[in-house]
This record gives C-alpha cells, sequence and structure tokens, in this order.
C-alpha cells in the first residue's frame, strides 16, 4: 500500500511496486486525462506535476511515490480557468488533443518557474512534448499569452 | 483540362475508396447515443428528445444535439459540420453540442461511398447535406409554430434558437420540437446566400477545445466500463508471420492474469490492470514462425521495387489511354525530338504514421449483442470485422466512436479490432486492449516505398515538350481490397492532377509487390507524387535557366485559381529577397479541389539545414472555419516536415527496426521554422484541407536546399544526405 496526495486528495493505492505512476493515475485511480504515449519518458504525453515539477509518469513506479504530492491535468483547476488553460482555449491550441495534457503541465511548470519565458525557454521546457498534429505554433504563443494573463492577475 | 479528362479523373477517384464502400454498408442503421465530447463517459446515457433528421436531435429543454458522422480526429470535424447545419438552423454554436453518429445508411460519406473519414472530403462532402438538414428542420420548427399559433407560415420566422411571429409571438425550438418530429422532411428549402451567413466563414471556436485542456476528452484509451478488464498483445516480431507455440505459464502466474488468448498471428493478455498484462505479455515463451518475409531487408525491398522498375513487363500496369486524354500525346516519341532532355528518378521510404494515441480497442461482448468502443475512421468496417470476431450479426454490434489521438489513415485500418472482441469473449466481460509505442511503431500498415522515374524534354525555347512519369510501387488499393481490379491505384492518383501545360505526357504504374502490407497515409499519392512533379519541374527549370516560379507561372498559364496562388506566395515569402545566407524553394499542388503553393527558406551551415520558415498560400474555396483550416495546414506541414526531414522505416530479418520515438524521430517545437499561412478568399466550392498542407513541404524544402547547394536531393528523407 502506496500513500501519496493526487490533486490535493490523500491516496492509497495497492498495486505492483513497479507500476509507473501513469497507469495507477488511469487504471486504479481513474484520472484518464494524463496520457500514454510511448512509456519511454521520450514523448511528454504523460507529464504530471510531483512535488512541483515536470515529470514523466510513464517512467515514475509507484513504490518511489510515498508521501508525494501530485497533480494532473484534472487538478489544475475546477473549472478551465488555469491561465494556461485559458490561454490554450484563446488560441484554440488544440487539435486531435491527446497530446495537449502534457504539453499543458509541461508549460504550466515553466512558468511557474519562469513567468516571462523567452522563445529559447519555451523550446528548452517544451522539447520533450511531442505533437504530431503541429500545434507548435500556437503552444508557443499560448505560453506568451499565458505568461500574460499571470501577469495581469498578479497586478489586479 | 478537358471535359474528357474530368471524367476519367472522376471515373478514376474512388480507386481508393470501392472496399471502403462495400464493407461500410454492412452497417445497421441502429441510433444510440454516444459520450459527448467533454463530458464523462458516465454521461453515455440514452437518446432523448425528438429527432429531425439523421444528425440533429432537439430536447424539451432546448438542448440542440447534432450527431457528426465524421470521425474528429483534430481536422476539427466536430465544430465544422455543426457549424454547417447551425447556419441553416438559425442557432449559435455554443447551443450545440455534438455525439458521434452510430453506423447507419444517412452517415455514409457518398464521395467515399461508406462511413469513412479519409481523403480530405468531409467539408466538401457536407456542404450540402448539412445545411440541407439544418434548413429542412427550420422549416419544419417554422411549420410546428404556425400550426400552433394558426397563422402563415411565411409571417414566423428562425431566430437564435427560436421561432418568432407577429405580435411578439414566440416559441424556442425546444417547445416545437415534438411537433416539428412529426411533420415531413420538406424537400427543397432555399438555402441562405453567402453574404447571409453568420457563422460559415467565421474563425469560430473549435467545440472540442474545452474538453482538451482540462482531461476530460475521451479518447479510446480512456474508455472506462464497469467490470472491465485490460489486456497487452504479443504481436509476431515478423510482419506477416505466425504463432507457433506458446507457453503462457509464466505468465499466468503473474498477479491479476485472467486469461492467455492465442489467435493466428498473435498472443492476447488479459488481466485486471494493464501494467500487469503488460509484464504479463512479457513474460510469455513464445515461438513464432516467421514466414515468407523472415530474410526481408531494406536492401531486398528496393531490389524489388528497381527490378519492377526496370523490367516492366507481366506486372506492368499501364495508363497510356488515359495519360494520351489527360494531355493528348506520347511523351516517348517527343522526347526523340525535344533540344534537351532530363531524367531523374526519385525514392521515397516507408513510413509509419505513428499517431499520438497508440491502437487500442475497447469490445464488451454478450452472447447477443457487442459494443466497441474505438477511435475509428471507418465506423462500417469496424463494426463487420467485429461482428465476424464475435461470431454475432453486424447490426448485433454497435460500434461507439470515441475521439481519435491522430488518425492520419492508420485508423482506417481495423486489424487492431478483433483481438479486443476475442478477448472479451473469452473471459466474458469488457476488455480495453492497448497496444504498446513499439507495438504500434512496428506493426504499422507503412507508406509504401516507391520509386518514381522522370523524363521530360524541353523544345529550343526551353518550352516543356514532354513529361513522363514511371511508378513503381506496391499497390495499397489491392492490399486493402483485392479484389479491386481499378488501374488507378492509389500510388498514383495525384498524377492525374499534373497542373503544367505540357503537350505530351504519359504515365505508367508498374505495381511490385514486397511482401508487407502497406497502407493509406495521410495524403496518400500526393506526397510521393507531388515530390517527383515538382522536384522535377524544378530541376527542368534549372536546367533551362529559369526562374522556378516564373517558369511554373508560364505552364500554369490561362489558369487564374493557380496563378493567383503563385502571384500571392510571391509576395508573402519575398520571393527572391531571402535574406542574406538564406535560399528559397517552392512547390505547387492542385489536390482536393483546392490550390495549394508553399516556399520553404533555409540556410546550410557547414552541412547544418536550418529551415528558417515555410510561407503557404492556398485557395481552398469557401472556408467553412478558417481558423481550422490555418491549424490544419500547419499540421500538415509538420507533418510533412518530420517525414521530409527524418521519416524512414526501414526492415531487417522481417522486423521493423524503429521501435519508439528515440529511432523514429518527428519534429519538436525547438525545431519549429516560422509559419505564416495565408488564405485566399474565395467563395468556390469548398476544398479539402486536411491532408493539403503535406505535400508540398518536401520538394519546396529540397529546392531550397539545391538553391543554396546546387546539389539536388532526389530521395528522402533529406538526414540521409550529405548537405557539405
Amino acid at each position: 500500500m502506496v500513500r501519496f496526495t493526487v490533486n490535493g486528495q490523500p491516496q492509497s493505492v495497492e498495486a505492483d511496486a513497479d507500476t509507473p505512476l501513469l497507469w495507477v493515475l488511469r487504471d486504479h485511480l481513474r484520472l484518464t486525462g494524463t496520457k500514454f504515449g510511448c512509456g519511454m519518458a521520450l514523448c511528454g504525453a504523460c507529464t504530471v506535476h510531483v512535488e512541483g515539477l515536470a515529470v514523466r509518469s510513464c517512467g515514475l513506479p509507484l513504490n518511489a511515490l510515498e508521501g508525494k504530492t501530485v497533480t494532473t491535468i484534472e487538478g489544475l483547476s475546477p473549472d478551465r480557468s488555469h491561465a494556461v488553460q485559458r490561454a490554450w482555449i484563446e488560441l484554440d491550441v488544440p487539435q486531435c488533443g491527446y497530446c495537449q495534457s502534457g504539453q499543458i503541465m509541461s508549460a504550466v511548470a515553466l512558468l511557474r518557474d519562469n513567468p516571462a519565458p523567452s522563445d529559447d525557454d519555451i523550446d528548452a521546457a517544451l522539447a520533450g512534448n511531442i505533437c504530431r498534429c503541429g500545434t507548435y505554433a500556437r503552444i508557443r504563443k499560448a505560453i506568451h499569452r499565458a505568461a500574460e494573463l499571470l501577469r495581469e492577475a498578479k497586478r489586479s | 483540362m478537358s471535359s474528357r479528362s474530368r471524367d476519367l479523373r472522376r471515373a478514376a477517384d474512388p480507386s481508393r475508396r470501392e472496399f471502403l464502400q462495400r464493407t461500410a454498408r454492412l452497417g445497421s442503421g441502429l441510433m444510440l447515443a454516444m459520450a459527448l465530447p467533454g463530458l464523462s463517459s458516465g454521461s453515455r446515457a440514452a437518446a432523448s428528445g425528438s429527432q429531425l433528421n439523421a444528425w440533429l436531435r432537439i430536447s424539451a429543454d432546448d438542448s440542440i444535439t447534432i450527431l457528426v458522422d465524421r470521425s474528429e480526429m483534430g481536422q476539427g470535424v466536430y465544430t465544422a459540420l455543426p457549424m454547417l447545419l447551425a447556419e441553416e438552423l438559425e442557432v449559435d454554436l455554443s447551443k450545440i453540442r455534438i455525439a458521434a453518429a452510430p453506423v447507419g445508411e444517412p452517415y455514409v460519406n457518398v464521395l467515399n461511398g461508406g462511413q469513412v473519414t479519409g481523403t480530405s472530403n468531409s467539408v466538401p462532402e457536407a456542404w450540402q447535406k448539412l445545411r440541407k438538414a439544418g434548413a429542412a428542420a427550420r422549416s419544419m420548427l417554422i411549420t410546428a409554430a404556425a400550426r400552433r399559433w394558426r397563422v402563415d407560415p411565411s409571417s414566423c420566422r428562425a431566430s437564435q434558437g427560436r421561432i418568432l411571429g407577429t405580435g411578439g409571438r414566440s416559441a424556442s425550438y425546444g417547445e416545437l420540437a415534438e411537433a416539428a418530429g412529426k411533420l415531413p422532411v420538406p424537400k427543397e428549402v432555399p438555402l441562405k446566400q453567402p453574404a447571409d451567413f453568420r457563422l460559415i466563414g467565421k474563425p469560430l471556436a473549435r467545440l472540442d477545445t474545452p474538453s482538451k485542456v482540462d482531461g476530460s476528452a475521451e479518447f479510446g484509451l480512456d474508455v472506462q466500463l464497469p467490470g472491465m478488464l485490460h489486456a497487452a498483445v504479443a504481436l509476431c516480431p515478423t510482419l506477416g508471420g505466425k504463432l507457433g507455440t506458446v507457453d503462457p505459464a509464466a505468465a499466468l502466474a503473474l498477479p491479476g492474469v485472467r486469461r492467455v488468448v492465442p489467435t493466428e498471428s498473435a498472443v492476447i493478455v488479459v488481466a485486471e490492470h494493464f501494467w500487469q498484462a503488460k509484464k504479463a505479455r512479457d513474460a510469455l515463451r513464445i515461438v513464432w514462425q516467421p514466414g515468407a518475409n523472415a530474410d526481408l531487408d531494406n536492401a531486398a525491398i528496393w531490389s524489388q521495387v528497381n527490378r519492377g522498375a526496370t523490367q516492366p513487363g507481366a506486372s506492368a500496369l499501364t495508363s497510356d489511354d488515359v495519360a494520351a486524354a489527360l494531355k493528348g500525346g506520347h511523351a516517348a516519341e517527343a522526347l526523340k525530338r525535344a533540344a534537351k532532355t532530363f531524367s531523374a528518378v526519385y525514392e521515397l521510404p516507408l513510413l509509419a504514421h505513428a499517431t499520438m494515441e497508440p491502437m487500442n480497442c475497447t469490445a464488451d461482448v454478450r452472447a447477443n449483442g457487442c459494443d466497441v468502443y474505438v477511435g475509428t475512421q471507418v465506423q462500417g468496417l469496424t463494426q463487420a470485422v467485429a461482428a465476424e470476431a464475435a461470431g454475432l450479426k453486424p447490426e448485433q454490434v454497435n460500434v461507439h466512436t470515441t475521439l481519435l489521438g491522430g488518425g492520419f489513415g492508420r485508423r482506417l485500418e481495423v486489424d487492431f479490432v478483433p483481438a479486443a472482441v476475442l478477448a472479451s469473449k473469452a473471459v466474458g466481460a469488457p476488455v480495453k486492449l492497448i497496444w504498446t509505442r513499439e507495438d504500434d511503431m512496428t506493426n504499422d500498415f507503412y507508406r509504401p516505398p516507391a520509386r518514381e522515374a522522370v523524363s521530360a524534354g524541353v523544345d529550343q525555347h526551353g518550352k516543356l515538350a514532354a513529361w513522363a512519369l514511371h511508378i513503381t510501387s506496391p499497390s495499397i488499393t489491392a492490399r486493402f481490397d483485392p479484389t479491386n481490379k481499378d488501374p488507378f491505384d492509389s500510388v498514383i492518383e495525384y498524377v492525374q492532377n499534373f497542373p503544367y501545360a505540357v503537350p505530351n505526357f504519359d504515365l505508367t504504374y508498374t505495381r511490385q509487390e514486397i511482401g508487407i502490407g502497406v497502407g493509406y497515409m495521410r495524403s496518400v499519392s500526393h506526397a510521393p507524387n507531388c515530390f517527383a512533379i515538382e522536384s522535377s519541374i524544378d530541376e527542368i527549370a534549372a536546367l533551362v535557366s529559369r526562374n522556378p516560379l516564373e517558369y511554373r507561372r508560364e505552364l500554369l498559364a490561362g489558369k487564374p485559381r493557380h496563378l493567383q496562388v503563385l502571384k500571392v506566395i510571391a509576395e508573402r515569402s519575398g520571393w527572391g529577397h531571402a535574406p542574406a545566407g538564406r535560399y528559397q524553394g517552392i512547390a505547387f499542388m492542385e489536390g482536393y479541389t483546392s490550390h495549394i503553393a508553399q516556399v520553404a527558406e533555409v540556410s546550410i551551415d557547414a552541412g547544418k539545414l536550418k529551415i528558417h520558415k515555410i510561407t503557404c498560400v492556398i485557395d481552398c474555396g469557401q472556408t467553412v472555419n478558417p481558423r481550422i483550416v490555418e491549424s490544419q495546414l500547419e499540421s500538415g506541414i509538420v507533418y510533412g516536415l518530420t517525414a521530409a526531414l527524418w521519416g524512414e522505416i526501414t526492415l531487417r530479418a522481417g522486423r521493423v527496426q524503429q521501435r519508439n520515438f528515440n529511432d523514429y524521430r518527428v519534429l519538436r517545437l525547438n525545431e519549429m521554422p516560422l509559419l505564416d499561412v495565408h488564405i485566399i478568399p474565395s467563395d468556390e466550392q469548398p476544398g479539402g484541407i486536411g491532408e493539403t498542407g503535406v505535400p508540398p513541404v518536401a520538394p519546396a524544402v529540397c529546392n531550397a536546399i539545391f538553391a543554396a547547394t546546387g546539389k539536388r536531393l532526389r530521395s528522402l528523407p533529406i538526414a540521409a544526405h550529405k548537405l557539405v
């Protein structure tokens, strides 16, 4: 039994110790917003936050999670009101949408560390998130827009 | 183009669609409500409200549901198609809810001949159909209101989800829906004039976006059913091989494992959770029978293709008559009289689709019925193969189309469906079967390799006098439907759109099989054919010392839409005025009833290629949602760039060597060039845009590389070439 916190809720999960967090979230906790893309931390579709850091949940086993705090796309806001979600909606970033939970979680982590990222900063932070639909140009714009929204929120 | 050639083109067009037509029509017309994007799977409730036609349901509480009969795989059909219906129905898009249509005769795509999402024709096919459906429903609601108020229908009008009458009378669609649903559907209702469009042509927000930013969008991978088990599958590592023997003992001993189900060419493991199933799959001891492809590698594949190309004979499928009709001449004779001749062989590699969401399917088989939940581009075909696997009649199978985590033609295939059905049948519970990325990469129906040999000649003025193309490639059409004998194979389809004026034209096709199955991939023949056409036109322009854009302009004389695209791209791209150290290349395509040009701007530093910018100009007729058109074109460019730069599937001992995104490289955000997409306003019939952005990228980039280095790349991927 491993105890940890997901989106503010305490959870205890009984599963094989090597079960990746990705499958714990999806199959045990029914949080299916986090996607399976490659299983090798190559595509970023499974990106979540653990202790506030963006990590690939497909490579993180359950037994490393005891006492940890996890945030998934479902825990970002109750009503799509997070600045990154608002910017994503404003710019209609997603196409098929499958990679977007991971893209958004990477963007949120970036903006937490760097409230005014340059294009190069965005390149570095998002290079691990593949999108086969090619939404990259709008992802870049949306991150700049989210940074603006966060600054506006801070001012008011 | 002559009317005869147009007729031939029309006749030839359905080559890739006939099998889909036959199989997809096996579907039944059973109505069943489906989960809506943005709502959780728990909302998969029975339909309520009045059905005004096959696509429209209105409830007493004023909720309006549009059943979309094309699959949403990112291309925006869950927004663009509802816009067509809502335009005539006179409702705001914000009032609309979306449901995926079930299998049914009304949902057949008449251009594809089946319930198929493909060939970039969702909007062209729905353009009249859904506007008429909206207009008819509006008319029925008006009639219902007029009867209720005992007034003449002509005194009533529809606005914002209400029927308004004289004297301040007003009733909502919800109040009128039940009565309206009992009225006969009017045959002819006049459609709005473009000047009156409120929705069509506007860059409206996508309806599926909110659900795609909070994790609630339901893809096939996300389906949850009570009592559901999970499955992984061991697929024969040699393409085309079979299962020999399997020892399941080690797998069965692992926790959570419920059943091991061998099939002819695979072994399915069912467990409580996917990770358990996957670990047990890896623990199976299997002896495979590799079969005829045990020694197949790339050298063998290309030696077969090259042998086929140089020994046309029994396998050659020529289309001389059609080529003559298209262009009115014989290139071989004309080449003998040409002032200068040119020949080149272009080679295109095998490619994988690599959708972000790996193949998966959830099945719930019971004694008297079966539900299948799957991201598919072919609902009818899915129903047919699921029924066969379940031992049921097609009408006993309900197909629930989820959102697709990418399609690109991979989900025109149903190879992953029967295993989910067999697994569910074996354990008597719903089963979700998921392929790993490695399963997906190594068991695709790959874009076929193609050898495209161009022979051309110019007269003493440099004018194109003859152009001939000999394509050698495995057949997609025959693999998909072995009974289809149409010589216009899907691998040569685009050549029939050859846009340039040439008095002598020939097209020959040698079908050369390579032992593995090949499939439809986004833009199908258009990408390889366009690479041969646009590279060769560029080479010929260089041969006669002409500016490649000007040379194309001459060859397109008398075609105003084509010329306008060239004019605008010259302006937008700053053609001829690239910044110092940067070089430009252009490519043009007339396909999917759209006209498109792209200019690539590149630099090469110590052999390292950098793509700075891609300018894209399109005339795709009337746009329904320009915002979606723009994103689709960007999408096509990125997909085409990935293929151009790195895309290549290779085999060794019959096994695909690329297994994941580390060895099948795809474009990432940090590698993105600047994109500038421009849509030329037009009120012509809407053209296709889902695939249209893909083909011009590779030749535009390679033509720019030539401008920079003088080096011609006649094969892809670019990464296989040294640029110094």
